[in-house]
């Protein structure tokens, strides 16, 4: 390397120490900020590619493939697209609530990642009521669907914010008991400690005690991302786009870029709450301790940022295969199902749980210990 | 800390603010939304006295579940706002009333807790490891166990009141009886008939 160079990072790295730990500590959280945004966003952009492409396979076609090498490029080429149209603001909306209804559902859905540990050390935020406080912002998130549908003054917009709406209430307390069942199982609120309450390879996920839970939070999930087969909201053959009927070009991308990014949220909260997060299924396998030093070994079999992105992309892919799958669920049997079936589900699970942890089974077993 | 001082100012002029905006607003949706704002503001000064688990708690069931249902309402209701004007001044007094009432009682309150320590100008800082969610916790289901589970049994109450009160059957109404329906087999909605053929005409 040449001298000037070392030089340069010597000085620009002697500058940084130099400077005050306040300072130190905002430019490193802001920096990890921009990379989780930016991971997100990246995400976000080739999950709408990963969708078309798996739905095109179920249905026997082929699916994008004119814009780049296997039509990889599609996802900007739509992102430019909407960026370059119009946003048309309607002359009789509400016009300030029109224009911030999307950011309302937006930042909730970028903000919740803050808490969400990558892998063992990668956490923005690693504070101790971390699943609340992904509880809470996942919550706020649909104030931006009911103030667009209020907003537009259109009777489709506010009738597919009005279902939208009561599904999620609905659908929360049901994700929030469910959410009881892990915190329970793993005596803690901080997200990377109920990671770690899953060590020991595949059979140590909460996936196996708390299994009726986990259908019940990722069937909610599906709900309160209003994914189909609970899309409502926008029920295209009822209500013509349902709450962002009359949104147009950035304001629209915001709206598709929050279902996404929420998608990518609750398949991400999934693994983490179920399947063990960025632990490995093989972690435990005493024999492959000596070689972790080893990048690839190492994070084979005793976890890492890799294996979260399996996850996640796992249950992506779930979506997209239960969108190709199933119609469109009558609005009262969504309703029957979030209020009769699964609260009951997640209580009875609950005092099941209870039961457990009295007896020291499974998660509890070193309790009294 | 001086830092903490400029943002609790900060946060709480905001807030002020906002609540200003809930009574002065035009609009009943925008009165919703400046409170949900002030609900906001609120998390945020309790995160400042590191009260994380109520601040969130805050956001969670106001912001995330009672507003939304508010709104709801809001904006199924055709609010008359002509007539809310006319009652702001005929109610004037009363709520001025009220709200010296609350001030005093603040202050009454502020200034018994200031007599004979120093003065407390600062949120007392919690030790490393400390989680008051656990603290709120052990608290609450040990020695005020019972104050807990008589106001779950009063809102169980309320709210089993309240749907009995605002329940009714319509007559003629059709519904589907789920039970019924997922015990369906093949031979109760199919018959296989047979039969010979009919002689060609």
């Amino acid at each position: 390397m040449p001298d000037f160079v070392t030089n340069m990072i010597d000085a620009s790295v002697a500058w940084w120490l130099a400077l005050p730990g306040v300072v130190q500590y905002l430019g490193t959280t802001l920096f990890k900020i921009l990379i989780v945004t930016v991971a997100v966003i990246l995400c976000v952009a080739f999950s709408t590619y990963f969708e078309r492409k798996v739905i095109g396979s179920m249905q026997a076609r082929v699916g994008p493939n004119r814009v780049g090498p296997w039509g990889l490029l599609q996802p900007f080429a739509d992102v430019f697209k909407l960026l370059f149209k119009e946003v048309i603001v309607p002359s009789q909306s509400s016009k300030f609530i029109f224009i911030i209804a999307p950011l309302l559902s937006l930042t909730p859905a970028l903000a919740a990642w803050a808490v969400i540990p990558m892998n063992n050390w990668f956490v923005i935020a690693d504070i101790n009521a971390g699943l609340l406080y992904v509880l809470a912002l996942t919550s706020v998130g649909v104030y931006g669907v009911i103030l667009a549908g209020w907003a537009t003054n259109s009777k489709y917009a506010l009738l597919g914010a009005m279902r939208s709406a009561a599904q999620i209430v609905a659908y929360e307390i049901a994700m929030g008991f469910a959410l009881v069942g892990v915190l329970m199982a793993a005596g803690s609120l901080n997200i990377g400690e109920i990671v770690t309450a899953q060590a020991g390879g595949f059979s140590q996920w909460f996936l196996w005690p708390l299994l009726p839970l986990f259908v019940v939070y990722w069937i909610a999930g599906v709900a309160e991302t209003n994914r189909a087969p609970f899309d409502v909201a926008e029920g295209e053959s009822e209500i013509v786009a349902g709450f962002h009927v009359e949104y147009s070009g950035v304001a629209f991308a915001l709206f598709f870029l929050a279902e996404y990014a929420n998608m990518i949220l609750i398949s991400t909260l999934t693994a983490v709450f179920f399947l063990g997060g960025w632990a490995s299924p093989l972690e435990g396998l005493a024999i492959f301790e000596p070689y972790h030093d080893l990048t690839a070994i190492g994070w084979f079999f005793g976890g890492g940022f890799p294996w979260l992105f399996i996850k996640m992309a796992f249950f992506m892919y779930v979506f997209f295969w239960l969108r190709a799958t199933f119609p469109r669920y009558r609005y009262d049997q969504i309703m029957r199902l979030g209020w009769k079936v699964f609260i009951p589900v997640t209580i009875v699970w609950i005092a099941v749980e209870g039961a457990m942890a009295w007896f020291h089974f499974g998660p509890w077993s070193n309790l009294g210990a | 800390m001086m830092l903490h001082s400029i943002l609790f100012y900060v946060f709480a002029a905001i807030m002020f603010g906002a609540a200003l905006g809930v009574i002065l607003s035009r609009n009943p949706v925008h009165s919703v939304m400046f409170l949900v704002f002030t609900f906001f503001n609120a998390a945020i000064l309790w995160l400042l006295a590191e009260a994380e688990f109520l601040a969130i708690v805050l956001v969670l069931v106001y912001v995330g579940a009672v507003m939304v249902l508010f709104l709801f309402v809001v904006m199924m209701l055709d609010v008359n706002v002509e007539a809310a004007r006319r009652g702001l001044t005929r109610y004037a007094p009363l709520g001025i009333a009220l709200a010296l009432v609350m001030a005093i009682e603040l202050i009454n309150v502020i200034w018994l807790r200031s007599q004979g320590q120093d003065a407390i100008t600062e949120f007392a800082v919690t030790p490393e490891g400390y989680s008051n969610t656990k603290a709120l916790g052990s608290v609450l289901y040990t020695e005020h166990v019972y104050a807990f589970e008589i106001a779950a049994v009063i809102l169980l109450l309320a709210i089993i009141a309240a749907i009995t009160l605002t329940m009714r059957k319509r007559p003629g109404l059709k519904v589907q009886n789920i039970a019924k329906q997922v015990a369906v087999k093949a031979k109760d909605r199919v018959r296989v008939v047979k039969m010979d053929a009919e002689k060609r005409q």
